[in-house]
């Protein structure tokens, strides 16, 4: 947990000032914490997403 | 005054073998139930009790009735309570009976667990990974079920279930949907809708529960004394992940079926279709659509569980002390409101707002589509059991999405079973008596001490054989036998 709120706030330093386009409905903090967020997804994402979800197939059930 | 509305949900999980696109889900399924480290008893499960082809409306189908092999094949009782099997091609945790809505969310929660340990230790025994989804749906038109059960009184007409709880089934959606990308099953085009399955429901009443799905399902199997008890047996709902969610869900529909059965529900709100409806509730992630009502008239879904809302607040005040349903009603409330001021705000609550908050950062960020691989794989991996790769688990560990248990309650629930229903006995008897246990049941346990006859003690009330009740005489007993003669005979 740790590690991963240093690598936020390092995240955070490295984009200031970076895109400023924001939606104006969203606060840029929230943008912030949404491209940490889908940084750290991206880690952990299928890397193959298509023939991942090409083999998912659930038969039988209930 | 009501009956105390017992419940507990069952879930059947989605199952993949890594890098190996063929693999039988039977027998992928019996490795996971079959690997689970934790303290349990393989019993044969006494499907004689069981009888799922009996209909609440009054006629039977006994076809339904007969054995299948292949959910025979691997049943165990855990030391909480639960049952671990497979059913047909899913593994399936069936919760303990729970005494209040918070406590059948946590025996939920348990049910990831559960299957996560499972995962890791076939991963340690075999060459396989198995990868397990707590979601209701391939993408591909093929749905498996996460059921909700109540315990109803035996004399609540079930037509009176049917005409005040379907608008309910399906307006609730709106909070109770997990998200999916795209529609199945014939339905009409969307991105992305509310509930993975809304689509696979066709009926509004029927027995059916894996095709032409009804949104009423009328199995009449109590597994209690069918005399004074019947049990709702709610198919329309989705796996959830968020606790939050979860227990409004249980919380919420419980609170109706009381209401229900107290006549507290003034008005049936008919809708005109309700498959239809059910339909386009989940469609509309905006939560705009207008439902025509039987009466006539349009509503919004947001509208019709406002009038729930009302009618329930004033109910409890009236009948209801315990603080876990003022706690069901502000969580609704709150819900209500956020739904109503802007969806996305509740994208640390519910399900389908925060795969959606998920799958709009990544259209925003690199322009990935609704019907892209990667959407339909973050749809997916959301729902992954494994800490480490199901995106749920990732938003939750960052806090970003609200809990209502600990990691330390979760572990005790996993050890321990609920303690003021009959499961309280089932998973102590489990804990103490594993080697004397040889078949079990929801409303029993059969007992092998070395007799001629093996023993069999019934549990036909699900507010009997609690921790008040039978602690201290399971404390005492320090063999099987010893038990049966303390409970006389």
């Amino acid at each position: 947990m740790s590690d991963r709120e240093r690598s936020k706030a390092k995240g955070r330093s490295k984009e200031e000032g970076a895109e400023q386009e924001a939606d104006s409905a969203e606060t840029e903090a929230d943008l912030e914490a949404l491209d940490d967020l889908l940084d750290e997804i991206d880690e952990v994402l299928e890397e193959n997403a298509e023939e991942f979800v090409k083999n998912y197939v659930q038969k039988g059930g209930e | 005054m009501a009956i105390h509305k017992v419940l507990g949900t069952e879930t059947e999980f989605g199952i993949a073998v890594r890098g190996d696109t063929g693999f039988n889900p039977a027998v992928a399924s019996s490795l996971v139930v079959n690997s689970y480290p934790g303290a349990r008893v393989k019993v044969q499960w006494s499907y004689e009790e069981e009888s799922p082809g009996r209909d609440a409306r009054g006629f039977g189908h006994d076809t339904f009735g007969l054995i299948d092999p292949e959910g025979a094949v691997v049943n165990s009782v855990l030391a909480n309570g639960a049952r671990l099997y497979v059913d047909h091609a899913h593994p399936e945790y069936a919760a303990p009976e729970a005494f209040d809505p918070l406590e059948a969310a946590l025996y939920d929660k348990v049910g990831e667990w559960v299957m996560h340990s499972a995962s890791v230790e076939v991963s340690k025994i075999s060459d396989k990974r198995v990868s397990l989804y707590k979601n209701n749906s391939d993408g591909k038109g093929n749905s498996y079920g996460a059921h909700e059960n109540y315990l109803l009184a035996r004399e609540t007409p079930f037509g009176d279930v049917i005409r005040y709880a379907t608008t309910f089934l399906v307006t609730r959606q709106i909070f109770t949907g997990s998200g999916k990308v795209g529609s199945e099953n014939g339905r009409q085009d969307v991105d992305f809708q509310i509930t993975q399955r809304a689509d696979f429901f066709e009926e509004e009443v029927g027995l059916e529960t894996t095709l032409k799905r009804p949104i009423i399902n009328t199995r009449d199997e109590p597994h209690a004394d069918p005399s004074k008890y019947r049990r709702l047996h709610v198919i329309i709902g989705d796996a959830n992940l968020s606790e939050v969610q979860n227990f409004l869900k249980l919380g919420s529909t419980a609170l109706l079926l009381a209401a229900l059965e107290d006549g507290a529900i003034p008005d049936p709100l008919d809708l005109l279709d309700p498959v239809e409806s059910c339909w386009t509730v989940s469609h509309d992630t905006a939560l705009r659509h207008r439902v025509d009502l039987d009466g006539g008239g349009t509503a919004t879904a947001l509208e019709l569980q406002w009038r729930y809302l009302e009618w329930l607040n004033k109910y409890v005040e009236k009948e209801l002390d315990e603080p876990v349903w003022q706690q069901v009603l502000e969580e609704w409330e709150r819900v209500l409101v956020g739904l109503e001021e802007d969806p996305m705000s509740l994208s640390n609550t519910l399900d389908w707002v925060a795969k959606k908050h998920l799958i709009e950062g990544y259209r925003a960020r690199d322009g990935i589509t609704w019907d892209s691989a990667r959407a339909q794989a973050i749809d997916l991996q959301y729902h992954d059991v494994d800490p480490e790769r199901g995106l749920y688990y990732r938003l939750a560990a960052r806090g970003s999405m609200r809990r209502l248990f600990t990691d330390d309650q979760i572990k005790a629930a996993l050890a321990h079973p609920p303690e003021k229903t009959r499961s309280y006995f089932r998973g102590r008897c489990v804990t103490d008596f594993s080697d004397a246990l040889v078949a079990a049941n929801w409303d029993s346990l059969v007992f092998d001490v070395g007799e001629s006859h093996l023993k069999r003690i019934p549990m036909m009330e699900p507010l009997r054989g609690t921790k008040e009740m039978v602690g201290r005489l399971l404390d005492e007993a320090e063999t099987a036998a010893d038990l049966l003669e303390l409970l006389g005979g």
